[in-house]
């Protein structure tokens, strides 16, 4: 079953080798497709469902601008199979806000200017979400390890510790 | 009396809206009906012959539907195409590769992964050739020939110098001191986290739109219209968001110029995206200079004289990214924040078997690389004068009553106050303080190291008289259209990568036309709509865009007095631009705002008065911008593993004028990330045959937020006296001016062992090595 609200894309990925039916439950819509066995969650979500906000920058599992929460672990959707979302429950950055309410990480984001080109921002995003729910109050140190695995080319990294912080506050957490 | 969102103010970004929901619109997010996908087949070789292409298996893979090689576009006398330095390179080899990873076949498949499988399915058979990738081999006789094609028989591709050779070299001779020092500029790539991508689509009468990542979209357009041979007006290049440029996006490359063959081929939509390999293999490289100096100043420390000589290796082609008349960008920039005498530069371009370099990596035209050179080279002058390189570089900096000041190499700069910077930043880290704790820690044996760089920038290229690329005037653009109901739209030449234009330009334009920002729109990157320029690279976009928004709207302003006075029944003599409104001098009460003049514009014309309120400007700067700073850093060193740790990094500042202060020093923390990546992590290497030693992040170490420090800012303001509201730009100071200072606060943790240089990037095994060296680990 496909959301009206998931744009639907003129021209179908053509499947040509082996599928596999799977039930996947994105930003609260469950969707029951079948997919070629390799195909990566990241192209699943951006190909097929055209879902184009989570970001590919590199090969290796190394930039992580295609972050989503996987049953709200933060997880590089690059290196997992569509078919291992299988049954579970995917987040990405277009189910962050909310009933038209912004996520305060979205707020913190744009109040701290922690981005530039964007193109990293919603995978640091669904990373600082991950790290938010674990540890509502992160110091500077804590907040710099767990985005480590996200790398950001124009900001510095500065802005990002400040949104994220701005985030915890504005969550009930923070100094 | 301010004006919302005006010059000045922290205003948030209005693009932001769309990035934080993920509703940004980046080249891969593009999805056409019928849409294919291209990919290439890349050379495992750094030299051969190509002696077949076998692409049967290829073409029976479901979904491949067609196999583009170099002899297909050679057909069509499409396999050369020029590089924006007049040089040629291959959209895909006829007959020999030059670089490993080089495009050598297209495939085109209905979807990314028949694409990837038909590219690995085409078999190629190989005669390998002879590989030369050192510059230096590459200029002795009996070196293999990187473009036997070419004319000249030789790896030299052009000598470029200026100064005065032999008033230097006699200078130096009578210095007192004179200081030589060997450094090599490593090869390094932009790594933006969107790599190169493109979508080619023909409609039924032949008209071409490319959306691609480029950050020179009408450049790119005139480019195509001249090589393909369709008219110019037929082709629509449109730059949609861009994940990060860096200079990375302003060449042509050939998965561009074969998506637009294939699209034509095919008769469908192509796409091309870069993988990230694919992306460190074969393009957006920078650098790569090998520099020997000469420094000489007297026995009490004051600077006579500089002298350099650099090999420039470019890889297989000089698709360098530089204004035509100057094949080492704007290196001469070199003599820095200093009054020397007599100054001479020279740099001779090599061809090897890479990929071709020399693009910025967030700097205008090789202004890193003469930055490093300057700013280490005083310190070790310094050193060896017995002096302390703060108070050496006060001693010598260009005093501010000098300005407008005309360099040893001929650049005439605009305005600067170097003693201002470099003070403030030495109160802001306390470098009294630091020095005495660095003498103490140095008792106990332990490595504490503080460094500094006063960088001089050149940017906002530039004046038509010097600057073009391939003929193309560097100018730039601004229209604008007040809509009847006071809102506006605005269109520059310039493209946004992050930068911020949509925020910046609307900010100008508020103070200049008294209409808050939220009621303007900025769109770049559309070549049917935006006026020409030449794009955004080497902070150019606040000096030449910028500065034509300002103009443009003073240009609408000089009309819209006469219509308010026709609504107020006075002379237009009669009225003032005062809080952001016309006013009757001495009758405040009596005025009229740009919304009231927009809507008379198109309801009550005046008599006499063209209806409508639009305007555009090109604008051809009458200088460059000169933007400068200091920067201090310091670092402690683990005795033990030779691990080099910023404790802190104060950068100072001056940009000019500042039109949101937010933004500006964002870009300074990106720009000091960048300068810190090459001095400690980055660099490209390739082994003797060629072979790309490390082409992932795995490899290719992009700083994360771990190893990065948390930067400290400050800023001076010295406006620039030529541009028409004082800005400078401000992109690209940090990237240039932060390694200096990071390897001479190194170079001064060692300095108790006689170091007096290490080669970027200061990896932990150099330092080991040289503690290890003097029993110290």
């Amino acid at each position: 079953m496909a959301s009206t609200a998931i744009p639907r894309l003129t021209a179908p990925l053509p499947i040509r080798g082996a599928t596999r039916k799977i039930h996947v439950t994105i930003n609260d819509v469950p969707f029951d497709m079948a997919v070629e066995d390799r195909t990566l969650l990241v192209h699943f979500l951006r190909d097929v469902l055209g879902m184009t906000g989570t970001h590919i920058g590199c090969d290796t599992t190394h930039c992580g601008a295609c972050t989503v929460l996987l049953d709200d672990r933060p997880v590089k959707s690059c290196t997992v199979l569509a078919v291992q979302a299988d049954g579970r429950k995917v987040r990405t950055v277009e189910g962050l806000e909310v009933g038209g309410k912004l996520n305060p990480v979205q707020e913190g984001f744009a109040a701290e200017h922690g981005l530039h080109c964007g193109f990293c921002t919603p995978g640091m995003m669904m990373t600082s979400v991950a790290l938010l729910a674990k540890n509502p109050n992160p110091s500077e140190e804590e907040i710099r390890r767990a985005i480590s695995g996200n790398l950001c080319r124009c900001t510095g990294y500065v802005n990002i510790v400040k949104a994220i912080q701005h985030a915890a506050k504005a969550s009930g957490g923070g100094p | 009396m301010s004006i919302h969102g005006g010059i000045g103010q922290s205003l948030p970004r209005k693009e932001d809206a769309r990035f934080i929901r993920g509703k940004g619109n980046y080249v891969d997010d593009i999805q056409l009906a019928g849409m294919l996908y291209l990919d290439f087949v890349r050379s495992p070789y750094a030299h051969a012959k190509i002696t077949a292409i076998h692409s049967e298996e290829a073409l029976k893979i479901p979904g491949v539907l067609a196999v583009i090689t170099g002899k297909d576009l050679d057909a069509a006398k499409l396999a050369w195409m020029p590089t924006l330095m007049s040089d040629t390179q291959m959209v895909l080899p006829v007959d020999t590769v030059k670089f490993q990873g080089q495009e050598v076949a297209g495939v085109v498949a209905e979807n990314r992964y028949a694409a990837a499988d038909g590219a690995a399915a085409v078999q190629v058979d190989y005669d390998p050739l002879p590989v030369v990738t050192d510059p230096i081999k590459a200029l002795q006789p009996d070196s293999p020939l990187v473009r036997p094609e070419k004319e000249k028989k030789s790896n030299h591709i052009w000598h470029w110098e200026t100064g005065d050779r032999p008033g230097t070299d006699a200078l130096l001779a009578k210095s007192d001191v004179v200081v030589h020092q060997d450094l090599y500029i490593p090869r390094i790539n932009v790594s933006s986290i969107e790599t190169c991508g493109c979508v080619a689509t023909f409609d039924t009468m032949g008209r071409l739109t490319m959306y691609m990542t480029t950050q020179a979209p009408h450049a790119i357009r005139t480019v195509f219209a001249l090589v393909s041979g369709l008219p110019e007006q037929s082709i629509r290049v449109i730059s949609p968001d861009i994940g990060g440029g860096f200079g990375g996006k302003v060449p042509v490359y050939p998965g561009y110029v074969v998506a637009i063959v294939a699209a034509l081929k095919t008769g469908h939509p192509v796409k091309w995206v870069e993988t990230r390999m694919n992306n460190l293999m074969s393009s957006s490289f920078a650098r790569d200079y090998h520099i020997s100096a000469d420094i000489g100043a007297t026995k009490d420390g004051k600077l006579t004289a500089l002298k350099v000589k650099t090999i420039a290796d470019h890889g297989y082609a000089d698709a360098a990214a530089n204004p035509s008349k100057f094949p080492a960008g704007l290196f001469h920039i070199i003599t820095g924040s200093y009054p020397f005498q007599k100054a001479f530069v020279e740099v001779d371009g090599v061809y090897t078997n890479k990929p071709p370099g020399g693009i910025a990596y967030r700097c205008s035209f090789r202004v890193t690389e003469a930055v490093f050179t300057i700013e280490r080279l005083v310190d070790e002058i310094a050193r060896k004068v017995g002096m302390d390189p703060a108070d050496f570089r006060m001693k010598n900096f260009i005093p501010p009553e000098a300005f407008p000041y005309k360099s040893a190499l001929g650049w005439t700069y605009d305005s600067g106050n170097y003693g201002g910077a470099l003070k403030l930043a030495q109160q802001m880290i306390d470098y009294a303080g630091l020095r005495k704790e660095q003498a103490e820690k140095r008792k106990k044996g332990e490595l504490m190291g503080i460094g500094i760089s006063s960088f001089t920038e050149i940017v906002g290229a530039g004046p038509s008289a010097q600057f073009d690329i391939l003929g193309l005037k560097m100018f730039d653009s601004a229209e604008i259209r007040i809509h009847p109901t006071g809102k506006v739209m605005a269109r520059f030449g310039t493209k946004n990568q992050g930068q911020g234009h949509e925020t910046t330009y609307a900010q100008i334009l508020a103070t200049e036309l008294g209409i808050p920002a939220e009621n303007i729109s900025v769109e770049e990157g559309d070549t049917d709509t935006a006026p020409y320029g030449l794009g955004t690279y080497a902070s150019r976009s606040t000096p030449t865009s910028g500065a034509a928004a300002a103009v443009a709207a003073r240009r609408i302003r000089a009309k819209a007095q006469k219509i308010a006075a026709h609504l107020l029944e006075v002379s237009p003599d009669d009225l003032e631009w005062k809080d952001y409104k016309f006013q009757v001098k001495g009758v405040p009460e009596k005025s009229k705002t740009m919304a009231d003049v927009a809507f008379a514009a198109y309801t009550n014309p005046a008599p006499g008065v063209e209806p409508g309120l639009e305007a555009i400007d090109y604008y051809d700067p009458p200088n460059m911008t000169y933007p400068f700073g200091s920067y201090i850093c310091v670092v402690d060193i683990d005795k033990g593993t030779g691990q080099v740790h910023v404790r802190r990094f104060v950068a100072v500042d001056d940009c000019g004028t500042i039109i949101n202060p937010m933004i500006v020093d964002g870009q300074i923390h990106g720009g000091l990330n960048m300068g810190l990546a090459p001095a400690l992590y980055e660099q490209i290497t390739y082994d003797e045959e060629g072979n790309i030693r490390g082409n992932s992040f795995l490899d290719y170490l992009v700083p994360t937020a771990v190893e990065s420090p948390h930067w400290e800012t400050g800023k001076t303001t010295t406006p620039s006296p030529h541009h028409p509201f004082g800005a400078k730009g401000v992109g690209e100071s940090a990237t240039v001016g932060a390694p200096a200072a990071i390897v001479n606060a190194i170079v001064d943790a060692l300095s108790p062992y006689g170091v007096t240089h290490i080669d970027i990037p200061v990896y932990p095994w150099k330092v080991w090595q040289i503690l290890h060296d003097h029993g110290v680990t």
